[in-house]
């Protein structure tokens, strides 16, 4: 047994983050390594280094791939030496063939001009290699997703691959795609392909890896050998949502009143697949003063359900009731659903959330700037009062309210999208994965404004992919599992193993709960 | 750094060498079109800017003005309106069928054809805001569709002459026969509306920063406010004095008023009405827009209807200016509203821009076209020298906010 990767103590930062710190991991030659944690612990930001996204001199740390220290520049430098990472979102072109994309950027070409009876030809041994049967000059887009992910790897063996990295191969594929891709998995691996594989999905990583490394807030916490066999999935989910929750919430006192919202029976089908349904039949309520969590994996639907109830900002065929302090409301539109008292801070905020060239007051006054503008003219310097109060009061570290919100931090960019919706006036706050991206001191804060508002008698829905984080702010849980809310759990009852059983619940177990 | 009255001046140069960085993009195209006009003085031996010709500049780029202040609107909400010039041709043709062969006195025509430009524009709002094609696709097709419907009105012919009332929006000035400029050394109403818009002007800014400063607001320095309104005041003052005191001068463009009433009006809607900031907001990002409540797709479709309108009134200003209508009137309009919006400060990419900007960019090739002329420049050598200080102008912006941002 040799080894062929090690990463030594590998730090990366971002502004105001540190995603990674004192990272190290050994991977053997052959051996298909995986490596566990939670949203946001820093696994694809690891094999981002690895695989020169970030290039060399962006992080500290060594790489050692075969014995020499590599200082990669960007990804083709690291193809190069035979370390290839197919994405999550795969880097295909839809309108090209098989055998093009496979060769893109590295076709098989005489003097400039492409050899096409080569590059088929050469495409079909790597197909017959990865199992596909379709002709190299099908068009990437009528395949599916599965198949797709063959021609990922196809792409990759073309390179001499050695080492193939693979972040959550099978999110988007259903269970006999994914089992066909463990099978070539296992199948490079007698190849003498190594593998390092990222997921979720626990009962894959018992079926397939030799070691797992379990990374937690972007450090790693231990690595198990799985090979042995003896050990369990509670073992990684112990090891995965950690153990230190004290003092990184703000303590407060719970007064919940009476019922302010509820979803009846919300179903959702995929924005242009009208057939997929993404949301089924979910149901839940949130009270005055309460704060509620929604929990699940990837993939769950928690975005897609959250935006759904939001003026139908996602999805298409939605069904269901709301109702607002017991009355049912429609909520079509975005403005419509404002009116109605709801507010939603979404979980992008570069993309969906701020106006990022424009400064922090008229992004503040963005969703209720009709407040400052009763006949159509915006009062300009009670706009600016109105924003000041807000950066007083939500400690938005900033110049001044004319300061670009490009230019702050996640966290007070957070704070930003909070005062947008706080001025809109909601009777209920939808904040998904509201201190995603933000470091530990401003996660603080956040938690202290989520409580201020619970205080005011809001009532919030809290989405998130830290099981600490719902634990320590929220008073009630819910679990979604393949857009079915599989479960719901009072916070004294509420554990991480109790939460992620739930979460990884399959379709046919929700109909003895649900 | 240690003694603090040592080190005072130097601070404060640097001071105000800070601020005046800080607003380079806004600053850099004025400095940039009085450098330009300077220059051209120099070079035609001071006939630039003589009453004459300004009032000429004034007239003659005031179409393009006109459509700079809608294109820019446009290009903030991140779209572009290729068919502006084949739209302002086909309200002067319909205009000219109106008053010669339906009979129409002046001022109705004037007003359907305004009616004609909104119209176009539902049309293309509602391909681009509700259909959903971009907004590049839908005006190229404009500006086939339209320049077709012009030669298809005018059957190929010219129609002229106009009547006197509808030529004034082009060409007159304001009551030249009560106050002939020949008998009398000042024309008192261009000198009158020059001291009533030095007033205003003063007030307002005055209000401005005195309201910023009731609410502690005020970021400006004192001195910059001065040299601002300094600035300001001197430029209507010399505009006043070369039309309705220097030697020449012929008195107020009635053109001018209706420019001057159109800058202030829409850049008041761009600053302070909740329309005009939604526009800026679904420029600088659609989706947080639409996520913040705001109808993006309604803002879309009225910015093509406000475009229809303005381009309808460039039309109208252009067919009394020429006394006809004829079916290559407004040929590549589009394209100089759209340079002048980026000279003056607009991103491609949508979300900052503004109307005084834009302006100032037409203003910049309006004196580029006619110091040129003046000096017998070629008009291939013209066109050369325009290219070039546009591509220069986006160049500049798109280093600047590189620094900006570094």
């Amino acid at each position: 047994m040799s080894t062929i990767l090690e990463m030594r103590s590998i730090t990366k930062e971002f502004p105001g983050v540190k995603a990674l710190q004192d990272v190290s991991i050994t991977v053997e030659r052959g051996h298909v390594h995986a490596i566990c944690g939670e949203n946001g612990a820093g696994k694809s930001t690891l094999m981002k280094v690895l695989s020169g996204v970030y290039p060399h001199g962006t992080y500290t740390g060594d790489i050692v791939f075969e014995g020499e220290t590599m200082e990669f520049k960007d990804i083709r430098d690291s193809e190069k030496s035979g370390i290839v990472i197919i994405h999550q979102e795969l880097a295909l072109s839809p309108y090209l063939s098989i055998a093009e994309n496979i060769f893109l950027g590295n076709e098989r070409a005489r003097r400039g001009f492409i050899d096409w009876d080569e590059t088929n030809a050469e495409a079909a041994k790597l197909l017959a290699r990865v199992g596909l049967g379709d002709s190299p000059t099908t068009v990437v887009r009528e395949i599916g997703v599965g198949k797709q992910q063959l021609v990922e790897i196809a792409k990759a063996l073309s390179k001499n691959v050695k080492l193939l990295i693979l972040d959550e191969p099978t999110a988007a594929l259903n269970d006999e795609d994914s089992a066909h891709l463990l099978d070539l998995i296992r199948h490079l691996k007698g190849q003498g392909i190594t593998c390092i594989i990222i997921s979720h999905k626990l009962n894959e990583i018992k079926a397939i890896a030799d070691e797992v490394t379990i990374i937690r807030d972007g450090r790693t916490i231990e690595t198990l050998a799985l090979a042995t066999g003896d050990i369990s999935e509670d073992r990684i989910i112990k090891g995965m949502v950690g153990r230190d929750l004290e003092h990184r919430y703000p303590d407060r006192s719970v007064a919940i009143g009476e019922e302010i919202f509820r979803v009846e029976d919300w179903t959702v089908h995929h924005p242009t697949d009208h057939d997929r349904t993404i949301i089924h039949g979910a149901s839940l309520s949130v009270r005055a003063g309460e704060v509620v969590g929604i929990a699940g994996l990837m993939g769950a639907g928690r975005t897609e359900l959250a935006m759904s109830i939001f003026g139908r900002s996602y999805g298409s065929r939605i069904s269901g009731r709301l109702y607002m302090r017991g009355e049912e409301i429609q909520a079509r539109t975005v403005p419509e659903a404002i009116r109605n008292g709801l507010a939603y801070a979404t979980e992008d905020r570069k993309v969906y959330g701020l106006n990022l060239i424009e400064d922090i007051k008229r992004n503040i006054s963005a969703a209720g700037l009709r407040k400052l503008a009763p006949r159509g003219w915006v009062d300009g310097g009670g706009e600016h009062v109105v924003a000041e109060g807000y950066r007083k009061s939500m400690n938005i570290k900033a110049p001044s309210v004319d300061a670009i919100t490009g230019k702050l931090s996640g966290g007070n960019q957070q704070k930003v999208v909070l005062s947008k919706w706080l001025y809109s006036d909601p009777e209920l706050l939808i904040l998904d994965e509201p201190t995603r991206g933000i470091d530990v001191g401003a996660k603080y804060e956040i938690y202290t404004i989520i409580n201020s508002l619970a205080a005011q008698g809001k009532a919030v829905i809290v989405i998130s992919s830290e099981l600490p984080e719902l634990l320590g702010i929220c008073d009630r849980i819910y679990a979604l599992s393949e857009g079915h809310i599989t479960g719901e759990l009072p916070i004294e009852q509420a554990t991480p193993e109790a939460l992620m059983v739930l979460m990884t619940k399959e379709k046919e177990a929700d109909h003895v709960i649900g | 750094m240690s003694s603090a009255s040592a080190t005072r001046p130097a601070s404060s140069r640097s001071e105000v060498l800070g601020f005046l960085t800080s607003r380079l993009r806004q600053i850099g195209i004025f400095v940039a079109l009085i450098v330009i006009v300077l220059l051209f003085q120099v070079l035609t031996e001071g006939r630039l800017l003589t009453a004459g010709n300004v009032s000429n500049i004034i007239v003659q780029n005031s179409y393009i003005l006109i459509l700079a202040i809608g294109m820019v609107m446009i290009i903030i909400a991140g779209h572009i309106d290729l068919s502006v010039g084949s739209v302002a041709a086909f309200v002067g043709a319909m205009t000219g069928v109106m008053v010669q062969d339906w009979g129409l006195p002046w001022w109705a025509a004037i007003l359907l054809g305004l009616l004609v430009g909104a119209i176009v524009g539902c049309w293309q709002g509602f391909w681009v805001a509700y259909v959903g094609i971009p907004a590049f696709i839908v005006t190229l097709a404009g500006m086939l569709l339209f320049r077709g419907l012009t030669q298809i009105v005018l059957g190929n012919t010219q129609i002229t002459p106009f009547p006197n009332e509808y030529r004034q929006l082009g060409g007159g000035y304001l009551f030249p026969q009560l106050f002939p400029a020949a008998t009398s050394p000042a024309e008192w109403i261009t000198v009158g509306l020059g001291l009533l818009a030095l007033v205003m002007f003063i007030a307002s800014q005055l209000r401005g920063r005195m309201k910023r400063a009731k609410l502690n607001l005020e970021t400006e320095p004192l001195w910059w406010f001065i040299v601002k309104v300094a600035f300001g005041a001197g430029l209507i003052l010399f505009l006043t004095y070369l039309l309705g005191v220097a030697p020449g001068s012929r008195g107020t463009p009635i053109v001018l008023i209706v420019l001057g009433v159109l800058v202030v009006v829409y850049t008041a809607v761009m600053n302070r009405s909740v329309f005009g900031r939604h526009i800026y907001a679904v420029g600088g990002n659609r989706h947080a827009a639409d996520l913040s409540g705001i109808q993006s797709r309604k803002i879309d479709f009225y910015l093509f209807v406000n475009m229809g309108v303005l381009a309808a009134l460039a039309g109208i200003i252009f067919t009394g200016r020429l006394n006809s209508a004829g079916p290559g009137a407004g040929n590549l309009f589009e394209l100089d509203a759209i340079a002048a919006s980026f000279i003056g400060g607009a991103a491609v990419q949508g979300g900052v821009g503004t109307v005084v900007g834009a302006i100032t960019g037409g203003l910049i090739m309006g004196v580029l076209n006619n110091g040129m002329s003046l000096l017998g420049v070629s008009t291939d050598y013209q066109q050369f020298i325009k290219g070039l200080v546009l591509l220069l102008a986006v160049a500049f912006d798109v280093w600047n906010k590189r620094r900006a941002r570094g």
